[in-house]
């Protein structure tokens, strides 16, 4: 459904002055799939669903979307897409059913295809109460649910969704998947994502893109993912210092074991495959006189294999997380 | 459950640009305040720039109508001008909050997005320009029904064009808002005292007349003043017709091109 094949994309910054946004992206989603775009700020992200919605024109390489090419026929393109941006898409001096019933028009829906269609959202997304209102008015979230409304309108085959729930409270956004999971069961929709919530990445999307200085470093499952880029972290705790030193060079020596470390009394490390390497780790180490005391198994998570593979926390480059951490 | 669009349609540009124009309006329907906003500037000049200009300018100056009869239709030009020219803000709100984005990303035509709202210009300023005629008719003047609604129609006509022109302003400046206002004002009293609405032009030096000789505006302000008093069919009325429609078409065809040639 969405074919992506060396893009590549550059923007005058000033004069004579350029950023390649995208350098050599290449990828595919297939009919129905969820897939969610990762990546730290600047990576590309928005740029690439910017180039596939026809708001920007690739400066090389090829994209089609619905089999139709992103560059030769734009307007093909976006009468199958819905996209739901950063921005504001409801304007502020509009009423929010105003604006719905616009979005519907602009498809060319039939006006009780559109009546039907705004009345489901509006359930979903708890708009009843916003409806006569201007957009003007609503609270930050409220009006992210009005944008998120206005991108589904159309029930499109294929929907790009740039960081849609952020903003949303935990309960808006918990509904908003169980839609978008609805969407995929009912219409097969494709969809492409990029989100800041590793989880809902982890949780919903059958595949993640992780996408660095505009290139694309990583496809794959998420389980893969972490099972081949950071295994299990392991942390051990011994009788004392030396005991964990001896440890320590047991356990580099032990097969699918990396990164081994020592602080005081504990041992750190990385598993690959923590369910199979450290049964057979904690018999040896018991074994030649130095059990562990304690043990702590901790399932990799995405934002490891982002560390792993950008050398960069995606939550440390990400302002929003910053500002989260720092409130709560 | 509805069925996602399967077969696309064929593009409409006139469904689309009725979608964008019916859109713009309804804001104005919901709270007509920006409607009796937009009056009050005219009404001001007509209430205290008129009798100042009555008192110091001979009176023959103004023809055989009197003063009134030469003063307020270019009042109503005036409305055009200053109301119609700030409406690029508008759009460049919504550029920068993300509702033109939105916009740009359904199937509408990318020329819709500017035709719709300039289209949309022409009937606020039907409205303004009846209740200008309402409010004047009392102190004297007196418009030829006829000639007055060609007027307010070349009125609306004018508005298109500089409301295209506002638009592609506000799409070439759309990450500057100052510089959208800093082109407005700059332009605008040049275009406003060189047309002629508030002074005669021929009471000024010989450069200053042959440089309102190039101003479109001018020849508006000239067949306003003719048609509200009663011609229709003369050279006048012609060249200003003419003048309204190569503004609008030069608005319209730069609207276009700007929205069509600028990424977001």
């Amino acid at each position: 459904m969405i074919s992506v094949e060396e893009l590549g994309c550059r923007f005058r910054v000033r004069r004579k002055e350029f950023v390649d946004a995208l350098k050599d992206v290449s990828f595919v989603v297939g009919e129905g799939e969820l897939v969610a775009l990762l990546g730290p700020n600047g990576a590309g992200k928005s740029t690439t669903l910017r180039v596939l919605t026809g708001l920007v024109p690739p400066s090389s390489g090829r994209a089609s979307v619905a089999g139709t090419d992103v560059v030769a026929d734009p307007t093909g393109v976006r009468r199958r897409i819905g996209f739901v941006g950063q921005g504001n898409g409801a304007a502020h001096e509009q009423r929010v059913d105003d604006e719905l019933h616009a979005q519907g028009r602009a498809y060319g829906l039939p006006r009780s295809d559109v009546r039907a269609t705004v009345a489901e959202l509006v359930g979903l997304l708890d708009l009843g109460d916003l409806l006569t209102r201007p957009v003007r008015s609503l609270s930050g979230g409220q009006r992210r649910r009005v944008d998120i409304a206005l991108g589904l309108v159309p029930r499109p085959p294929v929907l790009f969704l740039d960081e849609p729930t952020t903003g949303l409270d935990p309960h808006h956004r918990a509904r908003l998947w169980e839609h978008i999971d609805g969407l995929r069961r009912t219409f097969n929709t494709t969809i492409l994502l990029t989100t800041h919530y590793l989880e809902e990445a982890d949780e919903h999307a059958e595949r993640v893109l992780v996408i660095d200085h505009g290139r694309v470093i990583a496809d794959d499952t998420s389980a893969r993912l972490k099972r081949e880029h950071v295994g299990h972290r392991v942390s051990m705790d011994f009788d004392g210092p030396e005991q964990a030193a001896l440890a320590a060079k047991a356990v580099e020596e032990a097969a699918g074991t990396r990164e081994v470390t020592v602080v005081g009394r504990t041992v750190n490390l990385r598993a690959d495959g923590g369910d199979t390497v450290v049964p057979p780790l904690l018999a040896a180490l018991e074994a030649q006189g130095t059990g562990a005391r304690r043990l702590v198994l901790a399932e990799p998570t995405l934002n490891d294999v982002f560390l792993e593979l950008t050398g960069r926390s995606l939550r440390e480059g990400d302002q929003y997380h910053r500002e989260r951490e720092a409130a709560a | 459950m509805t069925s996602p669009t399967k077969e696309p349609r064929p593009v409409k540009p006139l469904s689309d640009i009725a979608t964008i124009t019916v859109r713009e309006l309804r804001p104005i329907l919901r709270g007509p305040l920006f409607l009796v906003v937009s009056l009050i500037q005219p009404l001001v000049f007509l209430g205290l720039f008129g009798p100042l200009l009555l008192g110091s300018v001979d009176e023959a100056v103004f023809g055989p109508g009197g003063a009134l009869q030469w003063f307020v239709p270019g009042i109503m030009v005036m409305i055009s001008l200053v109301g119609t020219s700030t409406m690029g803000s508008n759009l460049l709100t919504e550029v920068q909050t993300g509702a033109h984005e939105r916009l740009l990303v359904t199937p509408l035509t990318r020329g819709s997005l500017i035709i719709g709202r300039a289209l949309k210009e022409f009937a606020p300023l039907v409205v303004q320009a009846l209740v200008i005629i309402l409010v004047a008719m009392p102190f004297g003047f007196s418009p030829d029904p006829l000639g007055s609604v060609l007027g307010v129609l070349l009125l609306g006509v004018l508005g298109i064009g500089l409301g295209a022109l506002s638009y592609a302003l506000a799409i070439a400046v759309r990450h500057q808002e100052w510089a959208f206002w800093g082109i407005q004002q700059t332009l605008l009293f040049p275009v406003l005292i060189l047309s002629g609405i508030l002074l005669p032009v021929d009471s000024g030096p010989d450069w200053l007349a042959a440089v309102a000789a190039f101003n479109p505006l001018t020849y508006v302000v000239e067949a306003e003043r003719a048609l509200f008093a009663g011609e229709v069919l003369t050279a006048r009325v012609g060249w200003g017709a003419l003048a309204a429609l190569l503004v609008a078409a030069l608005g319209l065809y730069v609207g276009v091109r700007s929205v069509r040639r600028s990424p977001v």
